[in-house]
């Protein structure tokens, strides 16, 4: 089911863009609309548009269903082990907000004007849901593509 | 004001024309094209009602992965709609 060159190039063009787009959602999810969940999903469409771009037999040497569901688990992982650090005081306790750690500055009070290294924990846990929603999303697409005979 | 009703007018009315043309195709991937399009011109109308969050999530998973998804289904069977 390979699709035709002007799919092959706008894809491979595409697919950076795509990414980085993601990642942003991503990083800037204690700010601005979007976080963990929607970068997630961004970052799977552009996986889907490679799958539908182009063979499965060409694109399974370097998305592996194992490889994907690795990254699944290791999100989670990192999500409860963040949850569980906060042991102390209690589960899911903001322990890296104000200490001026790694995302740990102080705000002005009212609206966050823009400062991205605040929030504590929270930017952690949306790096950890977005490894979460790329790898599972993912592996859907894999596995579907990885299922259809070729028709001819 | 008067404009932001007029759009959301217009979208509208592209929702519903976009859902008759998903129904009338016989073509099945200009079908899933048009729905992709229909998730579209929803998470523009979640834009205008103050909801990007929902409008990302819509634009992400409806336009991008669900589209992705029918298109490899249609791969793996036939792409004309036959009368039976």
């Amino acid at each position: 089911m390979k699709m035709s060159k002007i799919v092959r190039t706008q894809a491979n063009f595409l697919y950076p863009f795509i990414l980085i787009f993601g990642f942003y959602i991503i990083a800037h999810g204690h700010l601005t609309p979007g976080g963990g969940f929607q970068g997630g999903a961004v970052i799977a469409t552009g996986i889907a548009l490679i799958a539908v771009a182009y063979k499965y037999n060409d694109i399974k040497k370097w998305l592996k269903k194992t490889r994907l569901t690795a990254t699944e688990g290791i999100g989670l992982l990192a999500f409860i082990i963040t949850a569980i650090c906060g042991f102390g005081t209690s589960f899911f306790y903001n322990w890296l907000a104000n200490s001026g750690l790694l995302f740990g500055d102080r705000v002005p009070y009212g609206i966050n004007p823009g400062y991205l290294n605040t929030g504590g924990v929270l930017p952690i846990m949306n790096l950890a849901v977005g490894i979460e929603v790329l790898g599972g999303l993912g592996v859907i697409i894999v596995y579907m593509l990885s299922y259809v005979k070729e028709v001819k | 004001m008067i404009f932001e009703y007029l759009l959301q007018i217009f979208l509208l009315i592209g929702l519903v024309i976009l859902a008759y043309l998903a129904i009338k195709f016989k073509d099945l991937i200009a079908c899933a094209i048009s729905l992709g399009i229909f998730s579209f011109i929803l998470s523009l109308e979640f834009y205008i009602l103050q909801a990007p969050d929902v409008a990302i999530a819509e634009a992400g998973i409806g336009a991008g992965l669900t589209t992705a998804i029918f298109i490899i289904a249609i791969h793996g069977t036939s792409r004309w709609e036959v009368e039976e």
